[in-house]
């Protein structure tokens, strides 16, 4: 530890230029990134997007072709895996089979030549909730109990960093989701810093603090959830973290902080400081919103909405019932596909296929995009995943959403 | 043998259908337990002609005494077991040593080569793996011929070995006498490990094979050392495969005689040779059936406290 340290102290891993290829194919381009201490930090991203082969080079599993890693201002990129600070939780758990639950948690502690494990080990598997089960073998194990022994037995280590590659892959929904609350619980409980590779995109938002999307071995965007899912900045990041409508429109011109525009005749408002691209007259850009943030009225009641929102006509091709809220896709002439999620709370009996309706919204909900991208980008990255957000439809906002994560966090760690 | 036996022995729990069924349906079920003896049939008949049958037969003929002339009759002389004992315990106790030698020696060759073929080898994995297995192409009693040439006095390995000095320090041992190698310990433990090293080689690549390799990775990412992490994940992960190819190789090799026939001299015959002798030269067939016997039973004796101590059945 007597290295010079050269990251700002507060950053439990920095990386530096880091990038891999594997042969003509650039599996990360040169990367950049600091995870402060004590953070919950996700990389998300489809498949064969880079993040794991990023993990794997923090972990030393993957020697990287240039830049560096540095861990606690110590600069790590030449050690082997057995001589970082660090830990990992293995996407398929890697237990190992021959020795009992205790064993394999005590395993970090006895390879570091600590004699006394009973006390520590015991306090690790009552922390995961596993302390029944010491003389268990992995097999014996449903796959919950063996991602739990799997987080103990790196947890055991204090590492300065814990990463996690796509640890919840293997488990059912329902499973998952409780698996989520209880990582979540105990990274509270424990302070170590996690960084938390995963493909799905509300498991991302709703553990990490920071989540960095990654497309095609580069960070696309990085920030706290609720900001990338209010602000996203490119068409990737808008399309992979939940739904967005994306609306081609043309800039007319812009006065007082608003940004104004028109989409097949119709005229929209953007708030300027919402738009990630460059808003000048003549210009286009792709005005963006959130399928929960529209509401929907029957063509009959349209005098009814009021003034200055952003309105645009259709047809309503598609609906679907499911509970809370009901989904609409909307035929209308700025989109064909327009979608539309309703909250249940007064069902309008006319708002079925086939009626004429009018979608309006605040203009402070929209969000603007560099028109020059492919507008379908990250859409069908990993349709199935993408497929989770419509099972929890109408979330109010990601930024109550969180609120009340953190929420459940804090009262599970009392 | 033994193993074999039980198999065929343990008849599988028939399933009885409860109450009354149909006539249709109780002929389906009793044809559904009739199948599995109907296919364990041409196995117990094969068992029954060439492993019980003479198995039995040499067991009297163990307690027979008379002489080919007036030929032999049961009279339960249990002595000759004894008697067998007292005069052939050196080669009882050759054959368990030469083989015992050998099957380390075939354990410290094929482990780091199965490591390699399960491993390293690649795209050349089963290219080495026919490789392993290729001396089989040739009979037993071919290749053993051939190491009489290899360790032939004037062949170029005894010669070579003898330039540097390895073979004063073999004859040190007394494992070589002067400057030859054929018809010395050496020679025949040679022979051995060669013989059978493939026997050794295949289970333990099957055994390592199948270890998971991010088992290495977690290993090395929990603080182990590539040597640790050998000696506490992979080789204990591989010890079923070190179980059988042990056993594979120390059961064959402790009754082997074409070996010590072909490479050793008198004084190095093993039991296996004396048992030849008495059944097909001396023809004193009641003591060529007790060495059988009393073989059988200090390898089940070994192995059985072997397995024992290597505890394979929690390993599986």
């Amino acid at each position: 530890m007597t290295t010079a340290r050269t990251a700002a102290p507060g950053d439990a891993v920095r990386l530096s230029g880091l990038s891999k290829t594997y042969g003509s194919f650039t599996a990360v381009h040169p990367l950049d990134l600091a995870v402060p201490a004590g953070s919950f930090f996700a990389l998300l991203g489809a498949s064969g997007c880079g993040k794991t082969t990023t993990l794997r080079m923090i972990a030393g599993l993957e020697d990287p072709t240039a830049g560096s890693v540095a861990l606690g201002g110590q600069d790590v990129t030449a050690l082997p895996p057995y001589k970082r600070p660090v830990n990992t939780v293995f996407q398929n758990y890697a237990l190992f089979p021959h020795l009992d639950i205790y064993e394999n948690v005590a395993f970090g502690l006895r390879r570091r030549g600590i004699k006394s494990v009973k006390q520590q080990v015991g306090d690790m598997l009552d922390l995961v909730q596993l302390g029944g089960l010491a003389r268990r073998k992995p097999h014996q194990l449903s796959g919950g109990q063996q991602q739990r022994v799997a987080v103990a037995r790196a947890l055991i280590n204090k590492p300065e960093v814990l990463l996690l590659d796509e640890p919840l892959g293997a488990l059912d929904l329902k499973l998952r989701r409780q698996m989520q609350l209880e990582l979540k619980r105990i990274q509270t409980e424990v302070g170590i810093t996690f960084i938390h590779v995963t493909h799905d995109q509300e498991e991302a938002m709703t553990m990490a603090d920071t989540v960095a999307v990654m497309n095609a071995g580069r960070v696309e965007q990085l920030g706290a959830p609720a900001d990338l899912y209010e602000n996203p900045g490119s068409t990737f990041v808008a399309n992979f973290l939940g739904t967005s409508n994306l609306i081609e429109a043309e800039v007319t011109g812009t006065s007082g902080g608003d940004v104004h525009l028109v989409a097949a005749g119709q005229r929209l408002t953007l708030p300027a400081a919402r738009c990630a691209a460059e808003a000048t007259a003549g210009g286009t850009v792709l005005a963006g919103v959130r399928p929960e943030k529209i509401a929907l009225a029957h063509r009959d009641d349209e005098d009814a909405i009021p003034e200055g929102r952003n309105r645009v006509p259709g047809r309503i091709v598609d609906s679907s019932f499911i509970g809370v809220s009901t989904q609409y896709v909307i035929d209308s002439p700025v989109c064909p596909e327009l979608e539309v999620f309703v909250p249940n709370v007064e069902r309008d009996g006319r708002l079925v296929p086939g009626a004429p309706v009018v979608l309006h919204w605040n203009p402070a909900h929209t969000f603007g995009l560099d028109a020059a991208q492919d507008i379908d980008a990250g859409l069908d990255a990993d349709a199935e995943e993408a497929a989770h957000l419509p099972a929890a439809p109408g979330r109010g906002g990601a930024g109550k959403d969180s609120a009340a994560k953190d929420g459940t966090a804090a009262e599970a760690a009392v | 043998m033994s193993a074999a036996t039980a198999q065929a022995a343990g008849p599988p729990p028939a399933r009885q259908a409860p109450g009354t069924v149909p006539a249709a349906l109780r002929r389906a079920a009793g044809r559904r337990r009739l199948t599995p003896y109907l296919l364990l049939l041409a196995g117990a008949a094969w068992l029954l002609v060439f492993f019980v049958a003479p198995m039995v037969y040499q067991a009297s003929t163990s307690v027979q005494t008379g002489s080919l002339d007036k030929g032999f009759r049961v009279t339960w002389h249990v002595a000759t077991y004894w008697d067998a004992l007292r005069e052939y315990w050196p080669h009882f106790l050759r054959s368990l040593l030469y083989s015992g030698i050998a099957t380390a020696a075939c354990l410290a060759i094929g482990y780091p080569l199965a490591y390699m073929i399960a491993f390293r080898a690649g795209r050349w994995r089963n290219v080495v793996l026919v490789l392993v297995i290729a001396p089989f192409f040739t009979s037993f009693l071919i290749r053993t011929l051939a190491w009489e040439t290899i360790l032939a006095d004037q062949g170029p390995v005894v010669s070579f070995l003898n330039r540097v000095h390895i073979l004063d320090a073999t004859s040190w041992l007394h494992i070589t006498q002067g400057d030859r190698v054929l018809a010395t310990p050496l020679a025949v433990v040679c022979g051995l490990t060669y013989n059978f090293l493939p026997f050794m080689i295949l289970p333990l690549y099957t055994s390592l094979e199948r270890i998971d390799g991010r088992l290495h990775e977690a290993s090395g990412d929990l603080y182990a050392t590539p040597f640790t992490t050998f000696r506490k994940v992979t080789f204990p992960l591989s010890l079923p495969g070190v179980v059988a190819g042990t056993l594979l190789t120390f059961i064959p090799a402790s009754g082997d005689y074409i070996n010590a026939e072909l490479l050793g001299s008198t004084n190095q015959k093993m039991i296996g040779n004396v048992i030849q002798s008495q059944f097909l030269r001396v023809l004193d067939y009641p003591t060529a059936a007790a060495l059988s016997f009393i073989l059988m039973a200090a390898i089940l004796a070994i192995v059985t406290v072997y397995i024992r101590r290597a505890g394979t059945e929690e390993l599986v």
